[in-house]
């Protein structure tokens, strides 16, 4: 049994210090494209640290969003910040898609370097003396878990207890979307890209495998590792992959049905809490009877916005009707 | 010294890390990694001190605070790297003026 414990205690000291290097090397990698490979690793690595701290929920988070989504949002930035850039000639581009930009880094800055020993240090001081065992606030979610109509803890304090959390986040995701409508505007017209074959199939083989587990996380949410937010990631991953396969929104879908399908989730939810206001007289307080469907409701609506957000945020702007001749 | 203190410690080392890059470095993508970097700090803070419960379940309002976060997290994300490109088209460069660059390459 101490071997074990010795064991798992070496494999987590490992995986700290190779968390550490990671973000390290990431940071100071001259070559802004290796450096988001290195962050997608990071992101997986992160995966791995949650499990080990007994937090699934969190690891598929990470591991949807953290490193996948935002690894391809990075890249696809870096990609227009390079087709941009009017300096360089286009034949370069053509013929080096991830050509190497030598960064200006700098000699060690001592004052800072300084100062944040110093946080850090203070940081750890204070983490140091917190108390070794401290049961927070799981007594009290195990006691309520009954009432709340899912028997995964995760959901139950995302969806029912702290309802109004994922209330805010959707509003935050909807805010963070405007803003980037608001800052640029794409064309989006269908066109078939020279795809390679690799792509082509992958996608054709991947696209009703991940809607299904889309689906199968979202169900799953209620009383397992899952939920509306890994659910919506995994959707989102296939709105990418369709994008990067050279598929485009109907035109006919651009305007208002994309604007509903993404103001879909926030507005049930508002509507839902005003209901309940008036109902229960307490914001987002389920009757428990009902309250496994009204959660199961919600969080089906609340993965496609997300998934159509997180989509939406990718493709970078705001779409724009194609000009028809008259 | 348990394994959540030392993954908090991680936790407090991703921050200062984050930190550091996001005042020396000049490159607006890569402040935007450094701040990704240093909410990572952040949430393995919260979680792995979430886990000082011995054998029982973690507790798992930390957990759910964190879900939220990474969400937060890659909304803040993107809104930040369309601003970056936007400041790109229209000032051409992606570097806020910084003090005085010299030209070392760092090697991966």
């Amino acid at each position: 049994m101490e071997t074990v414990m010795l064991l798992a205690l070496m494999f987590d000291a490992v995986l700290g210090l190779g968390l550490l290097w990671l973000a390290w090397r990431l940071l100071a990698c001259a070559d802004l494209f290796k450096a988001i490979v290195l962050f997608v690793a990071f992101g997986l690595l992160m995966a791995l640290a949650w499990v080990r701290l007994d937090a699934p929920d969190v690891a598929l988070a990470e591991a949807a969003i953290g490193a996948g989504l935002t690894g391809a949002l990075l890249l696809s930035s870096l990609a227009r910040l390079h087709s941009d850039d009017p300096d360089e000639i286009t034949a370069e581009k053509t013929a080096q898609p991830h050509k190497k930009v030598v960064l200006k880094s700098q000699s060690p800055q001592w004052l800072p370097i300084a100062a944040l020993l110093l946080v850090a240090s203070g940081l750890s001081y204070t983490i140091l003396s917190l108390p070794p065992h401290a049961p927070g606030l799981s007594a009290e979610v195990a006691a309520q878990l009954e009432t709340s109509g899912v028997s995964n803890p995760v959901t139950a304090v995302l969806l029912n207890f702290r309802g109004y959390d994922t209330l805010l986040e959707m509003v935050v995701l909807l805010i963070a979307l405007l803003g980037v409508w608001s800052l640029s505007s794409i064309t989006l017209h269908s066109e078939m890209a020279p795809v390679s074959i690799v792509l082509d199939t992958f996608s054709r083989l991947l696209t009703p495998v991940l809607i299904l587990v889309a689906a199968y996380l979202l169900w799953v949410g209620g009383h397992a590792p899952g939920g509306a937010f890994q659910a919506g990631s995994v959707l989102a991953a296939v709105g990418v992959l369709l994008l990067l396969f050279g598929w485009r929104l109907p035109a006919n879908l651009q305007s208002w049905p994309l604007r509903l399908m993404l103001i879909a989730g926030p507005g049930a939810f508002v509507i839902l809490a005003v209901i309940t206001l008036l109902s229960e007289g307490q914001l987002l307080k389920y009757p428990p009877l009902q309250a496994g469907t009204l959660i199961l409701i919600i969080e089906a609506v609340a993965t496609l916005s997300i998934g159509t957000t997180l989509v939406a945020l990718f493709s970078g702007g705001r779409p724009l009707e194609e000009k028809r001749h008259p | 010294m348990n394994a959540a203190f030392l993954y908090a410690l991680v936790g407090v080392g991703l921050l200062a890390l984050g930190l550091y890059a996001l005042i020396v470095y000049a490159h607006l993508l890569r402040k935007i990694l450094a701040i990704n970097i240093m909410g990572s700090g952040v949430f393995l803070v919260l979680v792995a001190l979430a886990r000082r419960t011995g054998e029982a379940v973690p507790d798992v309002v930390p957990h759910a605070m964190v879900i939220t976060g990474i969400v937060v997290a890659i909304s803040a994300t993107a809104l930040a790297l369309a601003l970056m490109l936007k400041l790109a088209a229209v000032a051409s460069e992606v570097e806020l003026p910084a003090a005085q660059d010299k030209d070392r390459r760092n090697e991966c």
